[in-house]
């Protein structure tokens, strides 16, 4: 098989006009973006803006229609496979088996990800996320806040350069979240690991993300940094500029329509 | 808060043995894990040959046919077992990541699809033995059947009916990527389609003769020949066996590209990230 062509003092992730149609549905209409490495970057948007399209593709879980997508210096149309033992992904939409322990699940994701001295790996893992004394539990028997930790710790058990959340704390209680969210940021601080994070909690965003994309109906509607964007809408925080983005979209299809 | 940074720098093997091994790993895991699930693999092997096993007994007294060969039914519904289980066995497999809502994690890892065909096919061969030995060890004490007694043409009809087996399960569980579960019926059902065509339990003169065609297109109608062939007329029949062989590689390849396609058409349509309940 042929290597595409590694570019490593490039951004962790280059997007240039890409684009995905679903028969007549446009998700996501002919963005372009880049995330530096070791950056934290949040992907936001409505229900519907193409969040979760945009990180399947980034993924390689969903063709592209067109367009270009660069992650970590690889092309993945080319050579995908080259890229992805780097890469992770964690969502709380996304189960790990439940009739199998955190320590199963954790020594299957390892031989997956053609890792070695998995046992030593999987005990810093747990002991880093708080789950030694879970590590034979089945996944099925954790709760909410649990599964989200074993969630990660897979997400985590090849040390990836890139990680992609997807609404990370979505339905934990709040001591959960904060937790997760210290742990990202001593993560990205450990290890120089780029994030990009979809999420609809803009306190979470303002705290751990260098960069913001917005985006609404499959386009990136503003970018910039959270101070940036919060003054260049002259609001008192993210929520506010988030919630201006998307009803702008909705006046425009209101006068539109009229 | 503990630190993340690993003792030693991260290695990551790129081999297809160690992916293939995890996928096994994780169903050996699973099995180990539910007794039930064992004792179901077993169950319906062992409850078909004590069915036909008692009538083949009252047959014995009753049919010529019958009285030429002793094991013939009985060889025949462990032989049929074989072809069922390992179909199931394949398709079942892959529906347990489906349940699970596993299959984003798979398909996002280094996995690669014909990897996980591979994997599938492996774990599909330890179900198919630990359903159908059982029974095949206890046609001996109750019926005074030694299936074993085929030598290496049972091996013959196991691995061709094993491969069919896959081929089918490759093609049904493509169906089950494009159309999700709502086409998880067919994983139970499918097989049965070619049951009354394939001579399981009766040659194929016995079928219509515009039957014949499909019939000898299927390669599972060879091995219940050859079968018949061994029992009967104590003959092996290499033209059988060949022609099982010709028609199994055919099926695999189809069904491997029907199963890739279907890939393909999932990850263009967005639902690789969206199976599950």
């Amino acid at each position: 098989m042929r290597s595409a062509p590694v570019d490593p003092g490039g951004p962790a992730i280059a997007v240039a006009n890409l684009v995905k149609r679903f028969d007549a549905v446009v998700a996501v209409d002919d963005i372009s973006f880049s995330v530096a490495r070791g950056s934290v970057t949040a992907l936001l948007g409505g229900n519907g803006a193409g969040k979760t399209t945009t990180l399947a593709m980034l993924l390689g879980a969903l063709k592209p229609t067109s367009g270009e997508i660069a992650v970590l210096g690889v092309d993945m149309r080319a050579d995908r496979y080259a890229v992805i033992p780097k890469l992770n992904f964690s969502s709380p939409y996304v189960a790990l088996p439940g009739r199998l322990t955190i320590a199963q699940n954790l020594t299957v994701f390892a031989h997956l990800y053609g890792l070695d001295r998995i046992k030593e790996r999987i005990e810093r893992i747990a002991e880093a996320l708080e789950l030694t004394d879970l590590l034979k539990t089945p996944v099925g028997k954790l709760s909410a806040g649990q599964k989200t930790r074993a969630g990660l710790a897979k997400a985590l058990i090849n040390e990836p350069e890139l990680l992609l959340l997807d609404e990370p704390t979505a339905s934990l209680d709040p001591d959960t979240a904060d937790w997760i969210r210290s742990y990202f940021e001593t993560y990205t601080r450990d290890t120089g690991a780029t994030l990009l994070l979809a999420s609809h909690h803009m306190g979470e965003v303002e705290r751990l993300c260098d960069h913001v994309l917005m985006m609404r109906r499959g386009v990136i509607a503003d970018r910039g940094s959270p101070r940036e964007l919060i003054m260049k809408y002259g609001r008192a925080n993210l929520e506010e500029v988030f919630l201006d983005i998307a009803r702008e979209g909705s006046a425009r299809r209101q006068m539109a329509a009229q | 808060m503990t630190s993340v940074r690993p003792r030693a720098p991260i290695v990551r093997h790129d081999s297809s043995w160690q992916r293939i091994w995890g996928m096994v790993l994780r169903n050996l895991y699973l099995l180990r894990s539910s007794w039930p699930r064992l004792f179901e693999l077993a169950y319906w092997p062992t409850f078909s040959l004590l069915i036909w096993g008692f009538l083949s007994s009252f047959l014995m007294t009753n049919s010529s046919w019958i009285a030429q060969a002793a094991g013939v039914l009985i060889s025949a519904v462990l032989l049929w077992d074989v072809l069922f289980r390992s179909n199931l066995g394949l398709a079942v497999t892959f529906l347990e990541e489906m349940w699970s809502r596993n299959l984003g994690q798979l398909f996002i890892s280094p996995l690669r699809p014909v990897e996980m065909i591979a994997a599938l096919m492996v774990i599909s061969f330890l179900r198919t033995v630990i359903s159908v030995l059982p029974a095949a060890l206890l046609a001996m004490p109750l019926f005074g059947i030694w299936v074993f007694d085929l030598g290496a043409a049972l091996a013959a009809f196991f691995f061709n009916l094993l491969v069919m087996g896959w081929a089918v399960g490759l093609f049904v569980t493509g169906l089950l990527l494009r159309m999700g579960l709502g086409a998880e019926g067919i994983v139970w059902t499918g097989i049965f389609l070619i049951a009354p065509v394939t001579g399981i339990y009766y040659p194929i003169s016995a079928l219509p003769e515009w039957l014949h065609p499909i019939s000898w297109s299927l390669p599972s109608t060879y091995v219940f020949e050859g079968m018949r062939a061994v029992m009967f007329e104590k003959i092996f029949r290499w033209d059988l066996l060949m022609g099982a062989i010709a028609l199994n590689v055919v099926y695999l390849v189809a069904g491997a590209a029907a199963f890739l396609y279907f890939y393909g058409v999932a990850r263009e349509r967005g639902l690789l990230l969206q199976q599950g309940e």
